[in-house]
């Protein structure tokens, strides 16, 4: 009886706030991308050297005062290099998952709103359709007709973003819209489209930033598997994935470039995926409540 | 069950069915003139003109699609424009390294996942489900590509254990080519069985939260009796989903991978084709995969029945 | 010497004391009742007989079971206990039984573990277990899986389960609390057959006084994790020595008094009109090519409600009620008939059915699912002022939102608070608030007490009394809960397979059933009174 609705009030901000802090996942996810997010910030105006800026006689040296990460074969300054690369990583991960949200959220609420009907399973026979490509491969192809690009990568990832929002928020549409307070909405006369608006999203807006984190990642993982391929941003900026498919046939002479941005590419996800778990945590007290 | 079956294969079919026109549109409609796309803005005139009659760019949108897909009923992929051999052929020769690469990786998967996933939930919270989280977390946060890079640095060019790329060749014995595999096959495995395992323990601990857990508890059962012959199977079905799932991160994620390790497999024919833009190698080989993740799907399905007695009522 | 033995039983979870000084016993043969409201401990105590608690839980005192101590036994031992000397049924038949198991399967597997048996002796202990508590072979082969069973054969399933090995002692945790009046009364007779023949003891745990009346031996009532008051039933029910006791029995005796019996009902007119209302699902198709089935969910309704009148629709689950009442709210569309509400004819189309909502509101039986959790009271009340083309405004609205709240018992302030801030019971009055700020001529209350507690219910029945007779609104009073709607309506409605088999007077309809399906239905429903009443005649003679 006593049982905790599991979504929030405002007024319960601090309580969420609190139970945030004691999270070590989340504490320790948030710090990691706080770190990658300021590093990518911190580029936009300074970096150690300029990124492209090449110098052949000082070329594969390692960890130094002048160049922390050492260089690369070209002599250009790793640790700009990954500053820049971070700032493209998230860039381009961001935009995908934004274009997921922005198109398989309204996608899921519509076909939720109008569960059963040939709509709805239009809808989801189209999102098992994108689920059987393999979404690299299919990434690899768009890049490749398009021309690749940061722009083009973003959107091949996006592309398989948005059935994984449309999915998730159509099942947990579907549970709220049999949920009684639902039913008062419709009996209050409330329409399809203002209940959608009203009642359901607020109520999977938990549920749809802790997905958005994972998609996150994983849109920095796909980002950085287009760019080794060489289908990301393309030279001169830089970019993880690009820096690392440099790095594979040197990795015996310079083995830190192909650590180093094999590392942030790891701290990265790793940071986002924990600050995911532990929103997850937070959020659902079923989870909360078991750790007690 | 028959006639859940058939719709399962009705419904595998039209997939593969809109699979195949937006494949074909991606590569025959999205670059206006796909001749001109693969030879490039320099080519000669007549070479162009040659290649546009191989595609039969002549004739109708519809009417190549339809011999494309009549061709490809019949085993007949068209001839690689690079390679100047029957796609058939290639894909065979290529599929011999492709296939067990998939197999060998989904197996480590598996053999690392399930006993990991099962221990850690049946250990809640003690130190080897910390370990196992905080080891699969990790796991999941690495780019198969980057593991492949440091197993390749580690193993094959500081160690000498294994060659450092290329595929020994199945003639020069079945240990021999798995030794050339093992170190794609563990790149390709790691996060895969990093995510699995986590999806294997929450689905072991949602299961074991189920009424029907207590019940055999007070039947008698130990813990680990009950976990065993009671939570496993219920836990399965979503951890099932995911394998299928995983059959296509672990072909896209080849592509990638042959690549790392030079072996000539079907991502490798793949990504060459599009480098050297060989429409015709990269439709057929593209629409051979995408069939094979459909079939995955299916079987997939197929399991979730011969597991869960209520949908074999249901459908 | 008894065959169970509680002495000082202490639990706790984390610092959270659970259960306190806990002295129980039962005898070979004996059937001990336990009572006590939601968070009384009453199942935490039986999960500590067969050690089934959580993690954390530390338990302290003594259970002598025989002459073994319980408390501090190594966990194999416990393992070659439970099921076999002592066996548990439990509350929900539908998630009690493994669904990828057969049946027999699972009622063997109780053998095997205990006995050694091979697997084809012990599915032949499994068969006559199940011929025992009522499956016999013919329709329920050892090969059936439990989601092919209704749930009242679910529970008999598990009750095979527990039985198998014919324990020394039973413990039932409400098993017949999701189940039909009717199913239940089956189950509590199948479990009395069962201690009869085994001779074993059974502690029953329920909330249901009128159960325990009538099948336990002696009674223990629960309150806060304590023993109130025990004894043998009928001198317990007779002196009520502890507060707590005669409180939670006039609760469930509650009968709210109707103040106004003035309005002359015959001369009122009619509210609501049905007449003829059919409405039909859909079944699933069975193969891709067959026409889908149909299933006449409710068959040819008609009934009228009269202003100020409370009237009933009672019926088990499965019989229709639910989906008459989305279809008289417009959530869903009948497929023929005609629906009347102070003078509005429902219609087809969207528009219309604004109007026709204007005149009726509900109430649902969840109190915690019936808010959206993100708004605060004022503007959950509020909801229904989007029916209004002139809906007030600003000081108007704020004062409407404050009547509303204080109808209801709630203050004006609690207007400015979140829905987690309140106890189920205030939660149901701030969704009767919600329902009266239209001013509706017909409130429809679905299942509205069936999710509260005897004296939180008590308090809410008296509420809807006062309101009827102060405002003239009518009910229409949903429940599977016969005593509720005999104790707050004026007429009732029997439902039984998407048909209304009979109607009348409650009080007439009640002592006085004509129809077959009304009297099993009564029968099976009985108050405590009566159970008493009836003991206490068979122990005179």
């Amino acid at each position: 009886m006593s049982e905790v609705s599991p979504v929030i009030s405002e007024s319960r901000t601090r309580e969420l706030l609190r139970s945030a802090l004691r999270s070590r996942s989340f504490v320790a996810g948030a710090i990691l991308t706080a770190i990658i997010l300021l590093s990518a910030l911190t580029s936009l105006v300074w970096t150690p050297y300029d990124f492209a800026a090449q110098d052949i006689p000082n070329k594969l040296q390692g960890f130094s005062a002048e160049h922390w990460f050492g260089t690369d074969q070209y002599g250009r300054d790793v640790f700009s290099m990954i500053l820049v690369g971070a700032r493209t990583s998230i860039i381009v991960a961001l935009l995908a998952v934004g274009l997921g949200i922005g198109l398989g959220v309204p996608l899921g609420l519509l076909a939720a709103a109008v569960r059963g009907t040939l709509l709805d399973e239009v809808v989801m026979r189209g999102n098992d359709l994108v689920f059987a490509f393999p979404a690299l491969l299919i990434a690899i192809l768009i890049t490749a007709v398009f021309g690749p690009s940061a722009i083009n990568a973003m959107i091949a990832i996006g592309i398989f973003n948005i059935p994984v929002f449309a999915r998730l928020s159509r099942a947990a549409a579907l549970s709220l819209w049999t949920r009684e307070f639902v039913l008062a909405a419709r009996v209050a006369g409330k329409g399809t489209a203002r209940i959608s608006v009203e009642h359901i999203l607020p109520n999977i807006a938990n549920t749809l930033i802790v997905q958005g984190t994972i998609q996150f990642s994983l849109g920095i993982l796909a980002e950085a598997a287009l760019a080794y391929v060489g289908l990301g941003a393309q030279p001169p900026i830089p970019s993880w994935g690009k820096m690392l498919a440099d790095s594979q046939t040197l990795v015996s002479l310079a083995p830190h470039l192909a650590i180093i941005p094999g590392l942030a590419i790891v701290l990265t996800v790793l940071g986002l995926n924990l600050m995911g778990d532990g929103l997850r945590d937070i959020f659902d007290p079923r989870t909360r409540r078991s750790r007690q | 069950m028959t006639s859940f079956l058939f719709g399962r294969i009705v419904s595998m079919a039209i997939s593969l069915l809109v699979a195949s026109i937006i494949i074909f549109a991606i590569l025959e409609i999205l670059p206006g003139d796909p001749a001109q796309f693969m030879l490039g803005v320099n080519a000669q005139p007549d070479t162009l003109q040659a290649l546009r009659t191989q595609l039969g760019l002549d004739q109708p949108v519809i009417l190549r699609y339809f011999s494309w897909m009549a061709g490809m009923l019949h085993g007949d992929f068209g001839i690689s424009y690079t390679y100047r051999s029957p796609v058939t052929e290639l894909v065979l020769q290529r599929v011999a390294v492709s296939a067990p690469l998939a197999l060998y990786a989904l197996t480590l998967t598996i053999l690392v996942a399930f006993p990991a996933g099962i221990i850690a939930a049946a250990r809640r919270n003690s130190a080897t489900d910390l370990t196992v989280m905080g080891a699969t977390q990790i796991g999941v946060a690495v780019p198969n590509f980057w593991f492949a890079i440091i197993l390749m640095w580690v193993f094959a060019v500081t160690l000498h254990w294994f060659s450092a790329g290329g595929f020994a060749g199945w003639n020069k014995g079945f240990f021999e080519g798995i030794k050339s595999l093992t170190l794609p096959a563990i790149a390709l495995a790691l996060p895969q069985a990093s995510i699995l395992a986590r999806v294997m323990r929450s689905s072991l601990l949602d299961t074991l939260g189920e009424d029907y857990i207590r019940t055999a508890r007070a039947k008698g059962l130990s813990q680990n009796k009950t976990l065993w012959r009671h939570a496993v199977r219920n836990a399965l079905i979503p951890v099932l989903t995911i394998v299928g799932l995983q059959f296509s991160f672990l072909l896209a994620g080849a592509i990638i991978i042959e690549n790392v390790f030079y072996l000539p497999g079907l991502g490798r024919l793949i990504f060459q084709g599009i480098t050297q833009r060989d429409l015709i190698t990269v439709k057929s080989v593209v629409m051979l995969l995408v069939f094979a993740v459909i079939f995955v799907n299916f079987l997939v399905e197929v399991a979730y029945v011969l597991i869960d007695p209520r949908l074999r009522h249901q459908r | 010497m008894s065959l169970l033995a509680i002495k000082n039983l202490t639990l706790g979870i984390g610092r959270t004391p659970i259960l306190r000084d806990i002295d129980l016993e039962v005898d070979e043969g004996e059937i001990l009742g336990i009572i006590g409201e939601s968070g009384s401990g009453k199942s935490m105590t039986a999960l500590s007989i067969l050690r089934l608690l959580p993690h954390a839980a530390e338990l302290g005192g003594s259970i002598r079971f025989e002459d073994m101590e319980i408390v501090g036994r190594s966990e194999a031992e416990m393992c070659s206990l439970r099921g076999n000397e002592i066996g548990m049924i439990f509350q929900e038949p539908m998630t009690a039984l493994n669904p990828v198991k057969t049946i027999g399967d699972q009622v063997a597997e109780t053998v095997m573990i205990h006995s050694g048996k091979s697997r084809a002796e012990a599915r032949v202990i499994a068969r006559e277990t199940l011929n025992r508590v009522g499956l016999p072979e013919e329709q329920f082969p050892l090969g059936r899986y439990p989601h092919e069973l209704s749930g009242g054969q679910r529970q008999r399933v598990v009750i095979a389960m527990a039985i198998a090995l014919r324990p020394r002692l039973l413990i039932a945790d409400e098993p017949t609390t999701a189940l039909d009046v009717t199913t239940q009364a089956q189950i509590l007779d199948l479990l009395k057959k069962l201690v009869n023949e085994d001779g074993m003891a059974l502690i029953f745990i329920t909330h249901d006084l009128a159960v325990v009346a009538d099948l336990a031996d002696r009674i223990a009532i629960m309150q806060q994790g304590e023993v109130v008051e025990q004894g043998e039933t009928l001198s317990v029910f007779e002196t009520m020595h502890h507060p707590y006791t005669k409180a939670l029995f006039s609760a469930s005796q509650h009968v709210p008094e109707r103040k106004v019996h003035g309005v002359d009902l015959d001369r009122s007119h009619a509210v609501v009109r049905v007449n003829g209302m059919v409405r039909d699902y859909r079944l699933p198709r069975k193969s891709l090519f067959a026409a889908p089935g149909q299933f006449r969910a409710v068959n040819n309704v008609s009934f009228t409600i009269r202003r100020g009148e409370n009237v009933g629709l009672v019926g088990e689950s499965g019989c229709g009620k639910s989906t008459l009442t989305r279809a008289l709210l417009a959530l869903e569309r009948m497929q023929g008939g005609h629906v009347e509400v102070d003078g509005v004819v429902l219609a087809e189309d969207a528009a219309n059915s604004r109007d026709i909502r204007r005149k009726m509101q509900v109430v649902f039986q969840d109190p915690y699912g019936s808010f959206n959790p993100r708004h605060k009271v004022e503007r959950l009340v509020a909801e229904p002022f989007h029916l209004l083309d002139d809906a007030p405004q600003g000081a108007d609205r704020r004062h409407a939102i404050e009547a509303a709240l204080e109808e209801v018992g709630l203050l004006a302030s609690d207007a400015h608070k979140f829905i987690h801030e309140f106890s189920g019971g205030q939660r149901q009055r701030i969704a009767i608030a919600r329902a009266l700020i239209i001013k509706p001529s017909l409130i429809i209350l679905d299942e509205a007490v069936s999710a509260l507690d005897v004296s939180i219910r008590a308090q809410i029945l008296d509420l809807l009394t006062d309101l009827s007779d102060r405002l003239g609104i009518s009910f229409l009073f949903i429940s599977h809960d016969l005593s509720v709607v005999r104790s707050i309506t004026d007429r009732v409605m029997v439902m039984q397979r998407g048909e209304i088999i009979e109607e009348g007077e409650t009080e007439s309809v009640f002592a006085n059933p004509q129809h077959p399906y009304t009297q099993k239905l009564v029968a099976a429903s009985p108050s405590v009174e009566h159970v008493l009443a009836a003991r206490r005649q068979r122990q005179a003679t």
